[in-house]
């Protein structure tokens, strides 16, 4: 069968059960948006080609599929370079694909043409340009692959002009035709070291596990839940495995970073061993890296080898897949001497039996193996904290300051358990990290590794795209969404029901927070303004429904109206305090012993 | 003093990758984002056509080896990558030099380069082109020598290496080279 290379690249796309892609097209796409009209495939038209790819990565994080964007060549394809550098720090699944000006201008500054494979190569986990359309089936089926396997990632397909106008002889590949002798990620863990963490666990007596971004890619969360409820040992979730494992349950101790909880970031400071699974010892994590967890013996398990022994040395360092070394520590464990017990295994979502209490077990010879009794003088050295350091904010009644915990602890009371939630980048960010209650997996898209500010809305439409049983509500800064919210008409006109909720402070809060703390308040090109622009004019105009919210006592009416329609988007402008800080805090480069509280508990002194 | 002496700070990387364009890009760019020095390198095709061999001499000061090869690991097109301590490899390395030899001197370079075994590939009135291959060691010692009769133009390849072989008896052990890669190489055929 004969195809062109433009209709062989759709159909490839189709070979990999590809149900909706955002792009924007342009001159060197063209012939690859012909075919568009008879694909299956439902094509999302974005306002700017940032939107296409965040949208994209929305819809990867809350479905586990790749996200696919496509784009024109030059100006397109620079302006999808942001979410694939995004997507490469939070290892997210993107392919995107780019036109190119035709192999024979390829190099001669020809109109719009620019460099895409040269300019993404350090942000993308391979890119292909495509010289011969006889290799796009090929490339296309090595792109998902190489997309979706091992440490997920953004891969990137260039095509130029005259390629995807070219016939070529269509084929489709089988999974052994795919030409990749240099690619094969690990995905078991190496027994002996299983063992050898399986044995530092049940010798410690301050564990920690410290869950990554890598337990929701490797879907881990129900082993996850099992390691931590048979062993007892408490859970911090970073910002990127926000929602791995419930909030809600009582080994869960939340955030820990920059701007974690007391709890979460000093149980990390005594802890005797840390079982680091899927995280990579970020710096807003480790704090001083060198005064991080100075105590602390290190199980680290990660599917990508280059991440063990990168920032902090293992004891135990264990390539491969989460979920599977989990299952495969668990039997170590059991081994070891850990019995199955019917009240702990499993533990399907009510209490977890002996976990809730941190009490001795006498189930049989699990007490003997796991002597749980030996943590609950770190269990409840950790209550104490959590009692002493629980986050904190004074929402004073009437007209005053309307404070951003506040509105967010309202609007997670007034939506379901399982609402999506966007953010973008900034105070708000982990505003609302430290104050949803995140329960279930992929219910958290944000911007971690980049920090990228204008996230928060084309990424929510795309997780909408992808769970529109779903609601989705974008909690975004007055900054962010000036920086991207145009695809608001994107979703008015695709009818994508999302629902931001701006903090509006008037200003770019984070910067504000750190030029008040660390440069004297010399406030250097910070200030928005609250009404400039007019957010619920804004929003209306792009065919939303915009609400404006000035006090505590509108909060809720006005979020119960957001949730209520179904049929448009809607903007909160929310009018926030613009002086509240977030806390707690380590400094820059601070150890985390030196964590900054909220100053009403700074008295106390830990 | 040794420009590409065998002290600690190097090592030598044989990294085997595909034999498509941009690989040596994509190489070079993850040394320079990632701040790991290069101190040479040298690319060729290897004996299957499919792949090509670079040989990079890196300055372990840099960045841990460790996270160098690592990596250089995760780059898709790198095929496989061999360690080799100097200790237990075999380099050889090659120089072109053209050299002032006027008629008082030209006959002490000519000696010079009878001693080191190198060979003459260019004559003109008053200089010499001169051509030396071996241990990156001796080349520096030539190199030292030549300089004082003035050096007009100078090339040197970068060093390439390998195992060296195991000389003992009995079942055969691996070379001395520690090879990471996701799976040997099938040879073509």
């Amino acid at each position: 069968m004969e195809l062109t290379g433009a209709q062989a690249l759709i159909k490839s796309l189709e070979m990999q059960q590809v149900e909706v892609m955002f792009g924007l097209p342009g001159g060197a796409i063209l012939p690859v948006y012909d075919p568009i009209l008879d694909s299956s495939i439902r094509h999302i038209l974005v306002r700017h080609e940032q939107g296409a790819g965040h949208m994209a990565e929305g819809y990867a994080q809350v479905t586990g599929r790749p996200g696919v964007a496509m784009v024109t060549s030059g100006p397109g394809a620079t302006n999808i370079v942001t979410p694939l550098a995004d997507a490469y720090m939070d290892s997210i699944p993107l392919v995107v694909v780019t036109g190119q000006v035709p192999t024979t201008a390829i190099g001669t500054d020809a109109f719009q043409e620019s460099d895409i494979t040269g300019i993404t190569m350090g942000i993308t986990k391979h890119n292909w340009l495509i010289t011969d359309g006889a290799d796009i089936p090929r490339v296309v089926a090595e792109a998902f692959h190489v997309a979706t396997t091992g440490r997920p990632g953004p891969v990137l397909i260039d095509v130029p002009k005259d390629v995807a106008n070219r016939p070529m002889e269509w084929y489709w590949p089988e999974p052994g035709e795919l030409d990749l002798p240099g690619y094969k990620p690990v995905t078991q863990g190496d027994p002996a070291l299983v063992r050898s963490a399986a044995e530092l666990l049940l010798a410690a007596e301050r564990p920690i596990i410290y869950a990554g971004g890598g337990i929701l890619k490797a879907r881990a969360s129900g082993p996850l839940r099992e390691l931590a409820e048979r062993t007892g040992i408490p859970v911090v979730t970073t910002l990127m495995a926000r929602g791995s494992f419930p909030d809600s349950h009582p080994l869960c101790l939340g955030m820990p970073g920059m701007h974690g909880n007391f709890t979460a970031v000093t149980a990390m400071q005594r802890s005797d061993l840390l079982i680091a699974l899927g995280s990579r010892f970020d710096d807003r994590v480790t704090g001083k890296v060198d005064a991080f967890a100075p105590e602390a013996k290190v199980i680290h398990v990660d599917i990508d080898p280059a991440e063990l022994n990168k920032a902090r040395r293992a004891d135990v360092a264990i390539a491969g897949d989460c979920r599977l070394v989990i299952d495969e520590l668990l039997s170590a464990l059991e081994a070891c001497g850990l019995r199955h017990s019917d009240a702990t295994r499993g533990g399907s979502g009510g209490a977890p039996s002996d976990a809730v209490s941190g009490a001795p077990s006498a189930k049989g010879s699990l007490a003997a193996a796991f002597p749980r009794q030996r943590l609950s003088p770190w269990r409840a050295q950790l209550s104490e904290w959590q009692r002493r350091y629980p986050l904190v904010y004074d929402q004073q009644p009437g007209p005053g300051a309307l404070k951003p915990q506040f509105v967010l602890e309202t609007l997670r009371d007034a939506t379901p358990e399982d609402t999506i939630v966007a953010s973008g980048v900034g105070q708000h960010q982990m505003f609302a990290s430290q104050w949803w209650q995140f329960d279930h997996p992929y219910t958290w898209v944000n911007s971690g590794g980049l920090g990228t500010m204008g996230f928060a809305v084309p990424a929510a439409i795309g997780a909408k795209v992808g769970r529109p049983d779903r609601m989705v509500w974008a909690v975004d800064g007055d900054g962010c969404f000036q920086m991207t919210a145009q695809e608001l008409v994107t979703a008015s006109s695709e009818r994508i029901p999302v629902k931001i909720a701006i903090l509006n402070n008037a200003y770019l809060g984070m910067v504000r927070q750190w030029q008040e703390m660390f440069y004297g308040e010399r406030y250097s090109e910070v200030y928005l303004s609250p009404d400039l622009p007019d957010y619920v004019g804004w929003a209306e105009a792009m065919g939303c429904v915009g609400i404006r919210v000035e006090s505590p006592e509108e909060v809720a009416p006005a979020i119960d109206k957001a949730n209520n329609i179904d049929d448009r988007p809607v903007v909160v402008d929310f009018r926030t305090d613009a002086f509240e800080k977030v806390f707690p805090m380590v400094a820059a480069g601070a150890s985390n012993d030196d964590i900054v509280v909220d100053p009403s508990q700074a008295e106390e002194g830990p | 003093m040794s420009m590409y002496g065998t002290d600690k700070r190097h090592h030598t990387l044989t990294v085997l990758v595909e034999n498509k364009s941009g690989v040596l890009a994509r190489v070079a760019g993850l040394f320079s984002r990632r701040g790991y020095n290069i101190f040479s390198l040298a690319v060729a095709p290897s004996d299957d056509e499919r792949f090509s061999r670079i040989t990079i001499v890196v300055d372990v000061e840099s960045s841990p080896l460790e996270q160098i090869i690592k990596q250089l690991d995760k780059l898709i097109p790198v095929v496989s990558i061999t360690e080799l301590d100097p200790a237990v490899s075999r380099e050889r390395e090659l120089l072109l030099a053209t050299v002032e030899a006027g008629p008082e001197t030209r006959g002490q370079v000519i000696q010079l380069v009878g001693v080191f075994e190198g060979k003459i590939v260019d004559v003109g009135h008053d200089r010499l082109t001169v051509m030396l291959a071996g241990a990156p060691a001796k080349l520096d010692d030539f190199e030292d020598l030549i300089r004082s009769y003035g050096i007009v133009d100078m090339q040197r390849t970068g060093r390439v290496a390998l195992p060296m072989l195991d000389r003992s008896r009995g079942p055969a052990r691996r070379p001395g080279g520690r090879t990471m890669g996701p799976r040997p190489i099938e040879k073509a055929g």
